[in-house]
């Protein structure tokens, strides 16, 4: 029988992930080669800007891959950006604020499931409460004129930082760039390869298989999604604490929601959201090391970078994904 | 003083919204045992059985295994006490290879990794033992339904099941598929695995079983063995009457061609050329039966006809006017009805009310459309009508078509094609999963469009079941046909040396 699938459609497909990355990694060493200082910069910038993004979409992922749509994202990172704020205002350790933060997201998460595993409401309705939720909160709580005690500053892995373009990107950042990454990995392997990740997608896929195989679907979606929920707060905390230092209003701007698109361009997997938001990342980073050169262009349009970015990669080198088949679906027993 | 049983369940009562589904139900069940649970469509057996695997709570009742009192309150305490469930329709991950779908629940791990090595070699420990080939690797959606079923066992197995209920295992699967279940219980039984059977198809319940049980209306009528009954005694009990198990049709009389195949090509998911060059016409007042072994191109036959599937060439016309591709519409607008292989993925919107699934196909025209207003009250006429017509067996027409049992819902698709009086009847597999006394009523019917000028193309697993109700029989084998017979003049083993590849002259020889 013949087979008559177009082999260039396949081969991307199968290869695209690692023809853009070859093609990026050129990149970068030529431009390295021709200018040092900026390179490195935008590469740094790249990894950090990448890392609330790649949390967030870890939390989205975590909640979807058990069928429950997380959109309250943004609320979560926003509040627990503030109570971690708040947390080392008030006790000035940096660890206990982090913390705080986590849990904030945590128990916005617990929230989540509880609407949308227990009581069943439209999940959309139930990110949307938290997200409002978070932004009354911390827009009626926020104060002036606050200041924190110190953010969290990078740590070079010794020698490793000395390594030329490499050591400054991978191996001098602060702490929770690095648990960011490591993170991701951490995720895949919990997701493709333990009795949790098997059973977290069967549960998103169909429930009442898993149901009828002796497995509470109800706890492994209420456990995700308070998992992820605590991603998403650390990811608020990383604002905060480690890349800005002050809370301001609205300060997350809009990266939930832009996790939930690196969720999806990264085919609800840990590597592939985490290549899309550094995709992400370094166009975020590129627009303003282009503003900073004065390359004389409106910025309206390197403002674009970003997002036009992400279409041209998407249309040329993402295939379709699919995403879990109950996603969305409350689950319901008889 | 008395027996002890594997299983035995005393005045189990189940209610679900205006319908008893369990009515004091008694059953027991053997050591090594086959024991079939027979019933009218609706009668109550998924749910008994579902209750016994912990799925559904009952409202009343016990439960004891071994002769000690259990409680079963999830499938996890089922699969605690070594009951194993084949589900009417298959609880697979679609997504998942055969070997996750297999340890899921009951995952073998090392440290904290999934130990997919071990259990690989567990499976395939499994299946030589069982004579059960399943390729652990393959992705599950991919597979034909018989080998579906296969991992579904497989799956039972790998939890060391004492007790293994199979709910309608044989509906989907095709004669040899049949066989080779049947082979594998006796296997099962005689190292001491206890079955409780599902089946509507009387002949397989009379070859396998040791005992027998009837349930109607939620109720056991009554426990017999097939050394004491046969199949017209077994219908009637069923069902409460005498059951006319042949069909009673007059020769065809067939007159201008319908629906004219001509050189069709068509390419299934994976690109292969599964239906090759594939000419026929069903002519009005005729009923053309397609037999083959399942997987030979017939789904995809169908679903291009029904515009579900690319055609990659040849032509297809209606009524001398070509089908244009991917247009359901077209088709419906000219007088297609379609009963589909796959009740849940293209006949029903199971959430819907069964009103509005019986709307469905002409939901956008008068009587039940006033402009772009739907009109209620046409809807729930026809429904309440169809209901009656068709004895779908419900506690009223808003229930979701989720809610009716398996034949229940087979029989909402076929009131639905079947009421639109079609010029053109495309029925596959349209008994599957059917009682006798409705199987009985739809042959009637489909006959009775025949009669009226319709032209039937059938497509069915059941040789039987063509063989009975077809005039002419077209025999499909890897995608061609190789032959296109008068109904009368050939016999079933003709016809399965043909579905087997044997070449039409050297089987009609
Ligand atoms: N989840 C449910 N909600 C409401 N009613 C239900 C539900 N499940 C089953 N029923 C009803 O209970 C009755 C028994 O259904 P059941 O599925 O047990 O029948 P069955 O004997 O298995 O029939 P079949 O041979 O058609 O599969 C039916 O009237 C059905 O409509
Ligand atoms: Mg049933």
């Amino acid at each position: 029988m013949n087979t008559t699938r177009a082999p260039f459609k396949l081969f991307l497909a199968r290869w695209g992930w690692f023809v853009g990355l070859g093609a990026l990694l050129i990149l970068a060493l030529v431009s390295y080669g021709r200018n040092p200082t900026s390179t490195e910069a935008v590469l740094a910038s790249t990894v950090r800007q990448a890392t609330p993004l790649v949390l967030g979409a870890l939390c989205g992922l975590w909640g979807e891959r058990s069928a429950v749509i997380n959109i309250g994202i943004e609320g979560q990172m926003l509040l627990a950006a503030f109570i971690g704020f708040l947390v080392n205002v008030w006790t000035g350790n940096l660890l206990i604020a982090v913390l705080a933060g986590a849990l904030t997201g945590a128990l916005l998460g617990a929230l989540l499931a509880f609407m949308s595993v227990t009581l069943k409401i439209d999940q959309i309705i139930g990110g949307t409460v938290i997200n409002i939720l978070a932004l009354g909160l911390t827009g009626y709580f926020y104060q002036q004129g606050l200041t924190t005690q110190g953010k969290l500053q990078p740590i070079p892995l010794g020698p490793l930082a000395d390594i030329p373009l490499i050591g400054q990107v991978l191996f001098n950042n602060p702490p929770i760039t690095y648990l960011t990454i490591l993170i991701v990995f951490i995720s895949h392997y919990i997701l493709f390869y333990t009795r949790w990740g098997l059973r977290t997608r069967a549960v998103g896929e169909h429930p009442r298989a898993a149901d009828t195989l002796g497995i509470n679907v109800y706890l492994m979606r209420y456990v995700n999604v308070i998992m992820g929920g605590a991603l998403a707060g650390l990811a608020g905390a990383f604002l905060t604490l480690e890349a800005v230092g002050s809370f301001e209003r609205a300060m997350t701007n809009g990266r939930g929601f832009v996790a939930l698109a690196v969720m999806i361009f990264g085919k609800w997997t840990p590597l592939g959201s985490w290549g899309a938001a550094l995709l992400f990342g370094f166009a975020t980073a590129m627009q303003t090391q282009l503003q900073f050169m004065g390359v004389n262009i409106p910025h309206q349009f390197i403002g674009m970078l970003p997002y036009l970015l992400t279409i041209v990669v998407l249309a040329g080198f993402v295939g379709r994904a699919r995403p879990p088949a109950a996603d969305g679906v409350p689950y319901e027993k008889e | 003083m008395s027996e002890t049983f594997v299983l035995e369940v005393r005045n189990i009562t189940k209610r679900f919204p205006g319908v008893l589904a369990n009515d004091r139900v008694n059953f027991t069940l053997r050591k090594g045992e086959i024991h079939t649970l027979l019933g009218e469509n609706g009668a109550g057996k998924s749910t008994l059985m579902n209750i016994v695997y912990g799925l559904y709570s009952p409202d009343e009742g016990e439960f004891f295994i071994d002769g000690q009192p259990v409680d079963i309150k999830n499938p996890h305490d089922a699969i605690q006490q070594g009951i194993g469930m084949v589900h009417q329709h298959f609880m697979l991950v679609p997504v998942f290879t055969v070997l996750e779908n297999i340890i899921l629940g009951s995952e073998v791990t090392r440290g904290t990794s999934l130990d997919l090595t071990k259990a690989r070699e567990q499976v395939n420990a499994l299946s030589r033992e069982y004579g059960l080939e399943v390729a652990p690797d393959a992705i599950v959606e991919d597979l034909p339904v018989g080998v579906q079923q296969r991992v579904e066992i497989v799956k039972a197995l790998y939890r060391k099941v004492k007790i293994l209920v199979l709910d309608e295992p044989t509906a989907v699967l095709t004669p040899q598929e049949a066989e080779d279940l049947f082979r594998i219980m006796r296997h099962l039984t005689e190292r001491g695995v206890s079955i409780i059977f599902i089946s509507h198809k009387l002949k397989e319940v009379l070859a396998i079983s040791d005992r027998i049980t009837v349930m109607r209306r939620g109720q056991v009528v009554g426990t017999t063995t097939p050394a004491d009954t046969n199949e017209s005694g077994l219908a009637a009990m069923m069902v409460g009457r005498q059951v006319v198990l042949q069909v009673d049709k007059g020769p065809a009389q067939p007159a201008e061609a319908v629906l004219t195949v001509k050189d069709l090509h068509v390419l299934d998911e994976r690109h292969l050329d599964v239906v090759r060059g594939v000419s026929f016409a069903v002519h009005s007042g005729e009923i053309l039966g397609i037999a083959g072994v399942q997987g030979n191109g017939q789904t995809e036959l169908v679903e291009a006809l029904t515009g579900l599937r690319k055609v990659e060439s040849g032509s297809v016309t209606l009524d001398g006017a070509p089908v244009p591709p991917r247009d359901p519409r077209f088709l419906f607008e000219r007088g297609m009805a379609h009963i589909p292989e796959d009740r849940h993925k293209h006949g029903l919107v199971l959430p819907y009310s069964i009103a509005d699934n019986l709307a469905l196909v002409a939901y956008y025209k008068p009587p039940f459309a006033n402009g772009i207003q739907r009109n209620e009250q046409a809807i729930i006429e026809n429904a309440v009508h169809l209901i009656e017509q068709y004895d779908i067996r419900t506690p009223g027409e808003l229930l979701p078509a989720g809610n009716l049992s398996g034949g229940n819902q087979q029989k909402v698709i076929v009131a639905r094609e079947l009421s639109r009086a079609p010029r053109f009847l495309l029925a596959n597999q349209p008994t599957r999963g059917l009682d006798v006394g409705s199987i009985e009523y739809i042959h009637k019917q489909i006959v009775a469009a025949r009669d009226s000028g319709a032209a039937v193309l059938l497509i069915s697993a059941e040789l039987d079941e063509i063989m009975s109700l077809a005039d002419r029989i077209a025999v499909m084998f890897h995608g061609e046909i190789v032959a296109i017979v008068e109904a009368g003049k050939v016999t079933k083993e003709q016809l399965g040396l043909m579905m087997t590849g044997t070449s039409a002259a050297e089987a009609l020889a």
